[in-house]
């Protein structure tokens, strides 16, 4: 509970210090609010488009959110996205199943994959005792190359361009993609405003997945005796040691867990968004983002969860106050630095709102004294 | 021979920006307090160097501007963890959000909109001293500075007790908050110098994707090269040289190794190292607490 106020708290004086950086670059922050505020929730493709961005973030929320509660810092979500991804590319690319079979496959697969690259990370660290911090940097940009690497391989690259071929009808999570654009389809939406509006984004099945991992991972954490393990290693290495837990497999396990969840967040967004992978000049920022949602949702399934949709809004609103006021969208970033710079001091929040409670408190006492009087 | 004179050199470029980046890591969690923040301070750095040297038409100031830049962010990152008891690593996160942020911001408001700043003149670069940057000869001198501060001053073994052991230090009379606000707002200094060095000298212009994970590197370089400050240079030369040796090759005819494997390779070889040689990592011990 006090973490949920800590972070509304810190979201609050996010907004209020965003809103001192506009005002002093000579834009009202008032009318950038408004702009974003609309420019999220005034049309039903905006609110797709919110939940096609929220989706890579609930599970690379979860990832990194996972990772923490074995003590480990998980920066590799973004590699472990573009192993995820690049796999379901090429899966989805060379077979070419009855969609039955193919969807389980490409996602099942490609979540292998990724779970594996992250598992290393782990793997590294209870073997070999390498910082995570430091394989997975490691690994990301290895992670980068090799996706680079494959992008131009002969046979998956599309001819004259630089991204891979797109993967087959089979593999897509689109939903209702062929009758979108069937003469039945278009038909009936056009007699559907809200709905045709709704469908124009490549609205698709990953934010079922997502929500059907906030609520695994919230059973695996919370009610097993695999979730206390782990985070009995996260709380006290050496305690758990003598309780006698395999820590050493546990942080395995946790890094594999969590390699799994950034890696159905690329899979979702090969198959659901994007159909291909593009070469990559540098990352895209979809782990460190998880970090930002895991941190903003004190790295709770739940938390993360609504902070990865607070998250992507922020981001799909935030940017179109560029072209509407020609406000520097960046004004978001500084926006997220200031909410997390906050979170990672409750302390200081805590006392303010103290002082309220006790303000509230004593006017209640005041109250029922008045009332006796 | 020439070419080979080439590669050198091009190592020493590429490595500057990230031998100071690492120094400052090691100055920071030397002295107890965690800095994954780096990425963010080099990025802000990296900016105001540019701005300061296109505005003033002077390299040596937009260079120290770029530390300054790092430096106040530093000085954020220091008051929350020192003072306020922050949990550092979420603190530094914070501090690549605001860094990269407050960047791309400021820049769109100074340069109208634009999210890079636009091209320095060749004649307002950094000189160059025997065909090198002058800022590469700083940054061995910064290593050496670093090297014989912690080896034989009392400074250097104050900034290490607060870092090891900091209650038998605090016993022992040394102001241990004050030895890590040196070394959290010197690892900014540094930090922004790191970026200025790639945004004034090896570039000329500031761009949103310049740092791009550099910071990470560095801070890599300083967990391979031990948290001490000639084994971090070390690393960073060794992630430089992989650098320009993608260049490098690249520039031979003929030549059919993939650039994508080669770039991927000092990051397979830094795993193997750290799998196979290293053994348990030998960071400070009372970091973060």
């Amino acid at each position: 509970m006090k973490k949920i106020i800590i972070s509304l708290f810190s979201i609050l004086l996010g907004f209020l210090i965003g809103g001192i950086v506009l005002k002093l670059s000579g834009i009202s922050p008032l009318e950038a609010y408004k702009v974003m505020f609309y420019g999220s929730f005034s049309q039903p493709n905006y609110i797709s488009y919110i939940i096609i961005r929220s989706t890579p973030l609930i599970f690379t929320g979860l990832s990194v959110a996972f990772a923490f509660k074995t003590g480990l810092f998980n920066i590799g979500a973004e590699g472990q996205f573009i192993t995820g991804a690049l796999a379901a590319t090429f899966l989805g690319y060379y077979f070419n199943f009855n969609p039955w079979l193919q969807i389980p496959l490409v996602i099942i697969v490609g979540t292998f994959a990724a779970s594996l690259y992250g598992g290393l990370a782990g793997f590294f660290k209870a073997r070999f005792g390498v910082h995570e911090v430091l394989s997975t940097i490691m690994l990301n940009w290895l992670a980068l190359y090799i996706s680079n690497y494959f992008v131009f391989y002969e046979g998956i690259r599309r001819p004259d361009t630089e991204t891979t071929e797109f993967i087959n009808q089979s593999s897509s999570l689109t939903l209702f993609e062929d009758w979108k654009i069937s003469e039945v389809g278009i038909e009936w939406l056009n007699q559907h405003e809200i709905l045709k509006s709704f469908m124009r984004p490549p609205v698709n099945a990953g934010i079922f997945l997502a929500l059907i991992a906030v609520i695994v991972v919230w059973v695996i954490l919370e009610k097993t005796s695999f979730g206390f393990k782990l985070k009995a290693t996260g709380f006290s290495l050496l305690a758990s040691k003598y309780a006698g837990i395999n820590t050493n497999a546990k942080m395995t396990q946790s890094m594999m867990i969590s390699g799994a969840l950034a890696g159905m967040a690329g899979v979702t967004h090969v198959m659901g968004v994007s159909k291909n992978v593009a070469v990559l000049a540098a990352h895209e920022g979809y782990g460190f983002d998880g970090i930002a949602v895991a941190l903003i949702g004190s790295t709770h399934p739940f938390g993360v969860l609504l902070s990865s949709f607070f998250l992507g809004t922020l981001k799909y609103g935030g940017q179109k106050i560029q072209s509407a006021l020609e406000a520097p969208s960046e004004v978001i970033s500084i926006m997220i630095g200031v909410i997390i710079f906050f979170i990672a001091i409750p302390s200081v929040l805590e006392l303010p709102i103290e002082k309220i409670k006790t303000f509230f408190s004593n006017r209640r006492l005041q109250k029922q004294v008045n009332t006796h009087e | 021979m020439n070419s080979l004179v080439i590669l050198f050199s091009t190592t020493f470029m590429y490595s500057t920006p990230l031998i100071f980046t690492s120094l400052g890591g090691v100055v920071s969690e030397k002295s107890g307090v965690i800095n994954i923040g780096l990425e963010g301070m080099m990025t802000f750095g990296a900016f105001v160097a540019s701005w300061m040297a296109i505005t003033t038409g002077n390299p040596w100031l937009g260079f120290l501007a770029g530390g300054l830049a790092g430096l106040i962010l530093a000085c954020l990152h220091a008051v929350a963890s020192i003072l306020w008891g922050a949990n550092q690593v979420v603190s530094g996160m914070a501090m690549n959000f605001l860094g990269s942020g407050l960047s791309i911001f400021l820049c769109r408001i100074f340069f109208e909109g634009a999210s890079m700043t636009p091209p320095l003149d060749l004649s307002l670069k950094i000189p160059l001293i025997y065909n090198q940057y002058a800022t590469v000869y700083l940054a061995f001198l910064a290593t050496f500075i670093l090297w014989f501060i912690f080896k034989y001053t009392r400074l250097g073994l104050r900034l290490i007790s607060s870092g090891e052991h900091p209650k038998a230090a605090l016993a022992a009379g040394v102001n241990v908050s004050l030895y890590r606000y040196f070394g959290v707002l010197s690892s900014g200094f540094l930090a922004g110098l790191g970026g200025a060095s790639l945004s004034i000298v090896i570039v000329s212009n500031f761009r949103p994707t310049l740092i791009s994970g550099q910071g990470f590197i560095a801070l890599a370089a300083m967990i391979f090269g031990k948290w001490n400050p000639v084994g971090s240079m070390l690393a960073c030369l060794f992630f430089g040289f992989s650098q320009a040796l993608v260049v490098y090759v690249g520039g031979i005819e003929g030549m059919t190794v993939s650039s994508q494997i080669l770039s991927a390779l000092p990051y397979v070889l830094t795993l193997i190292v750290l799998v196979g040689f290293m053994g348990k990592s030998t960071a400070p011990s009372a970091l973060g607490q």
